[in-house]
């Protein structure tokens, strides 16, 4: 077989993206098709519907669920605020002595009355939500009261891992090399509110000082398991990342443990220092995969925004790969060949292999699992 | 709908699993149905592909490379513009194509009942049974008060919800509430929010009605009959074929490319042949062989992102499935270790290795979840990890499959004193007859020695107790394979599935290392015997081969028992495979490795290279 389908993460200097913007709930879309956004800008909102507080009444009243409906001072669908009256009883020999009543324990509205379990469910009032742009962009497309799509051009890189919640702010390369291990004293008050890139690793004490430092984000090439565990407070058990609270978000590139950064992702987010950056930690390796991203976009005319039709990553002769498993994990190579044959690795596993050339020459061959295919 | 041999001579089966699509060639060689080739690509649920018929594709070209490879036919096509051709025209196209699936997160529901350990565990069980993922079993006596579940109603998002409680003229009140709070919680599928989301009630039939009135409006509700009728009875049947149904009714046709898959799955005469959820396919493969063959079996599927445990146990023939949705070799191998504790996978290992490296090199395997061991390390750590998630998962198997809880069982005075109570496990290993391994981890290793080693000291089994192993992974295929045709799927599953490891003889209680444990004397089918009597803690294997039986005198020593009545010597037939015979002698109820590093590895070491699990290299 000449060619054979891969993973790979895309990393380039030049792409046109396209982002859906999409409310949980249905609601309005602020802005029309052609519109210009800024990253920062809301697109669309809307209101979630409240808590749902269940409650007794009848257990409150002292009555009967099918007793309820003689004493009830409410319908589904009424407004209602604290202390409104949900129910009273007609008191002593029904002319009012020791009469008691129930009242409502928050604002909301009505929502369900029940004769056969007596309960009633209120819910609280509604809670605003906002979509914003993320990126800057043209809309190109409004989903009417769901949300948009923005598009635009963009350097564009995929992170393999990440923690923490989308933010912008303007990349700083603090790395001189991409085998550098980020040392904390490069951190201080200018880099307030940016996105600072670090080499192949970044340790628990530097994260807290960007933390201190209000550094917004933090692209690195591997990180330590038990840093971050120190980090978030717990062990992640499956990858499915994004709502951690640290303070900032974090992307790696690589993975875990010091693992020097791509060239090519070095080099690009070097040239890219200083520019508006929207990023994001948010991965889960499961079904409907999502990798962190860093997105940079660029000036564009409408013209451009004509996105790729979307294609597998191919392995073949020539393409360049990262090894992603022990031995020379990390390491970029060129594939030489792909022999159909099943081979025996050193475990002992027969696998399908490809033979790579490493920058030196040399030659090696090694499982097509564990290569990625570097996109451009 | 069956068909023969007359109209099906080339099938292809492919399961799209969270990772990858396996797809399979079964073909009607020399008068009998074989499993011929094999193929496998990603699966490709996810963007920008989005898609899993491409999945699909990529696995049955492979599949058409390797027929054309190996039949020396450079005109084999199974498709032609990206589609089955069927039936088949000569050199072109198949018979059938069929397919399971778990992509895109397998079925995920969440369950309610009354009584959480009554009702709820019945539901759980018939959605278990179905190839779901429980999310979250909901109760009224589950200690949460109303708004919290309410709260995680809502925040769930299941593809359909199972409603159970209540025995037919039961409590009404019990069941209408937990409907009001589903009701109030409005919740909403998981893929698409362009239906009502199906609920299904199968609790007491006296509040059917109540039921209408408060979720009608809201749900997508179907009602069927009391899985639950009466405490001592679980009528699951309806409510199992109920989600089977609801399965490719939503679900399937939201996720990607399912529409187009679902069209392709089709028999000879073009009649549709339903998708069927993997772990339900892999739960009729392990039924029928309990029947057929009237044994008690443990089955396990050991996944990416999941652990899968089926058996089959009593003379009734109680079937039990669970799936550990967090215990997995790839997605949640960090779970792994994040539920067992590091000390647990390193009492596996035969090396000293830095606790850091090891601990980056799971999580790794967690973001790359694709990656295999090339070096023989790797392999170790990754079958020690096995070890322990086989082992987790088949702890969680064992306090499900239990007897009915809330039953009244009237006792004689034999069972007065025995303290055993409704509720009890069922799963006994005693008098286990066979334990089957299948997934990635045990079908593929290397050596199928390694897959005997990791089934042993995960499931610890007890007695006289078979083993064997899905070859090359495709109990899946053939138990919907078994929907157009039992006869392909047995016989595939006899010569090409079911690899006999052989059996294990492990005497069980406890003693002291080195003092006589086992006498064993067998009579190997070559005609050359084994006789030994081994010590306490140790491992011998004698080969005998698949198909073969050796003639055995079996006498445990030092208080050790063999089997569920106590016996102490067995005259008895062992079968052989293609490891062979295993004795083991390290003792169970308690079986302990020793607690100092240095004597463990050394004990490691011994026990492996007599298992020849690994290179001897590494064993030094």
């Amino acid at each position: 077989m000449g060619q054979a389908y891969s993973a790979g993460l895309t990393v380039t200097e030049s792409t046109i993206l396209r982002k859906e913007r999409i409310l949980p709930l249905k609601g309005q879309v602020l802005v029309k098709k052609g519109d210009m956004v800024k990253a920062e800008d809301v697109v669309a909102e809307t209101l979630l519907p409240g808590k749902v507080v269940p409650y007794n009444l009848a257990n409150k009243l002292g009555v009967t669920p099918a007793q309820l409906v003689n004493y009830i001072k409410i319908k589904p669908g009424q407004q209602i605020t604290k202390d409104t009256i949900l129910a009273e009883n007609k008191g002593l020999f029904g002319l009012g002595f020791f009469k008691s009543e129930v009242r409502s324990p928050c604002d909301g509205e009505v929502e369900n009355i029940s004769a056969v379990t007596g309960q009633v469910l209120l819910r609280e009032p509604r809670i605003p939500v906002q979509v914003k742009a993320f990126m800057d962009g043209m809309i190109t497309e409004v989903i009417p009261n769901e949300g948009v799509i923005i598009e635009n051009k963009s350097a564009y890189i995929q992170g393999i891992f990440g923690i923490g919640d989308e933010t912008v702010g303007e990349l700083k390369m603090l790395a001189d090399t991409p085998d550098d291990e980020l040392d904390s004293a490069k951190i201080d008050e200018s880099c307030r509110g940016k996105i600072i890139v670090a080499g192949a690793f970044v340790r628990y004490h530097t994260i807290d000082v960007a933390r201190k430092f209000g550094v917004k984000a933090i692209i690195t090439g591997g990180i330590d398991d038990q840093d971050l565990k120190k980090l978030i407070g717990y062990d992640i058990g499956v990858a499915i990342t994004g709502h951690e609270k640290v303070g900032l978000t974090i992307v790696c590139t690589e993975g875990f443990g010091k693992i020097t950064m791509a060239q090519k992702t070095f080099d690009l987010l070097k040239a890219f220092s200083g520019k508006k950056t929207s990023i994001h930690g948010r991965t889960q390796i499961r079904a409907g995969v999502i990798r962190p991203e860093i997105i940079i976009p660029m000036d564009f005319n409408e013209s451009e925004l004509i996105s790729k039709e979307a294609t597998m990553p191919i392995l073949e002769p020539g393409t360049l790969i990262r090894i992603i498993r022990q031995p020379h994990f990390g390491r970029i190579a060129k594939v030489i060949s792909l022999p159909e044959e099943l081979t025996k690795v050193e475990s002992e596993t027969l696998v399908r292999i490809l033979v790579a050339e490493f920058d030196d020459g040399t030659q090696l061959s090694m499982p097509r699992a564990n290569v990625e295919v570097i996109e451009s | 709908m069956q068909y023969d041999e007359k109209r099906l001579t080339r099938i292809v089966a492919t399961d799209c699993g969270s990772t990858t699509t396996k797809a399979i060639l079964i073909e009607w060689v020399d008068g009998e149905y074989r499993q011929t080739i094999r193929g496998e690509a990603p699966t490709t649920v996810e963007a920008p592909l989005n898609d899993v018929t491409k999945g699909v594709i990529n696995a049955t070209q492979e599949l058409e490379e390797l027929a054309r490879l190996k039949y020396k036919n450079p005109h084999l096509k199974f498709m032609e513009n990206g589609e089955f051709v069927i039936p088949r025209k000569g050199d072109i196209g198949v018979d059938a194509y069929v397919s399971t699936s778990s992509a895109g997160g397998g079925l995920q529901m969440m369950v309610t009942g009354v009584v959480a350990a009554m009702t709820g565990e019945s539901a759980e069980r018939a959605a278990l049974g179905a190839g779901a993922i429980v999310m979250d079993l909901i109760a009224s006596n589950d200690k949460r008060m109303n708004h919290e579940k309410i709260e995680r109603i809502r925040q769930l998002r299941p593809d359909m919800i199972l409603m159970a409680g209540g025995e037919d003229g039961g409590t009404v009140k019990h069941v209408v509430e937990m409907a009001e709070l589903v009701a109030g919680a409005d919740p909403k599928p998981r893929l698409g929010s362009s239906y009502k989301l199906p609920v299904i009630y199968a609790g007491n039939k006296e509040a059917q009605q109540e039921i209408r009135n408060t979720l009608g409006e809201k749900v997508d509700l179907m009602i069927t009959d009391n899985l639950r009728p009466k405490l001592e009875t679980e009528n699951l049947g309806p409510a199992r074929d109920k989600i089977h149904d609801l399965f490719m009714e939503h679900v399937m046709k939201q996720a990607p490319g399912y529409n187009k898959l679902m069209e392709w799955t089709k028999g000879p005469d073009l009649e549709s042949v339903p998708i069927m959820p993997t772990p339900a396919a892999v739960g009729n493969i392990m039924q029928t062989i309990a029947k057929e063959e009237g044994i008690e079996v443990v089955g396990v599927d050991i996944g990416g992102a999941t652990t899968d445990v089926f058996s089959v146990f009593t003379e009734e023939h109680v079937f039990n499935r669970t799936v550990s949705a967090n215990l997995g070799m790839s997605y949640s191998i960090s779970n792994v270790l994040a539920s067992s504790g590091l000390d647990n996978i390193m009492r596996w290992v035969p090396f000293d290795i830095d606790e850091g490296e090891l601990r980056n090199m799971i999580k790794n395997k967690m973001i790359r979840p694709t990656t295999i061991p090339s070096l023989l390390e790797e392999l170790v750590l990754e079958q020690a990890i096995a070890k322990e998630a086989l082992r987790l998962a088949f702890e969680q198997h064992k306090q499900f499959a239990s007897s009915l809880k809330g039953m009244q069982r009237q006792r004689d005075i034999s069972e007065a004193f025995s303290q055993s109570t409704s509720g009890a496990t069922i799963v006994n290993l005693m008098t286990l007859d066979l334990l089957v391994g299948s997934g990635g981890v045990l079908s593929h290793a290397p050596r199928r020695n390694q897959t005997v080693m990791m089934l042993i000291d995960a499931f610890l089994p007890e007695g006289v107790t078979r083993l064997a192993v899905d070859s090359i992974f495709m109990m899946p295929h053939l138990g919907v394979l078994s929907e157009i045709s039992i006869k392909a799927a047995t016989e595939v599953f006899r010569n090409d599935c079911m690899v006999y490891l052989g059996t294990c003889v492990a005497p069980v209680g406890k003693s002291k290392i080195g003092k006589p444990a086992l006498y064993a004397k067998l009579d190997l089918p070559d005609g050359s015997k084994f006789e030994q009597e081994i010590p306490y803690g140790e491992i011998r294997v004698i080969p005998c081969g698949e198909g073969q039986v050796a003639k055995a005198n079996l006498k445990a020593l030092g208080g050790l028992v063999l089997d569920n009545d106590k016996n102490r010597e067995l005259n008895i037939d062992l079968h052989g495979g293609v490891v062979g015979i295993v004795l083991d002698t390290r003792g169970r109820r308690p079986f302990g490795l020793p607690t100092e590093k240095v004597e463990r590895i050394a004990a490691l070491k011994k026990w492996m290279r007599e298992l020849k699990a690994y290179p001897e290299h590494i064993l030094v």
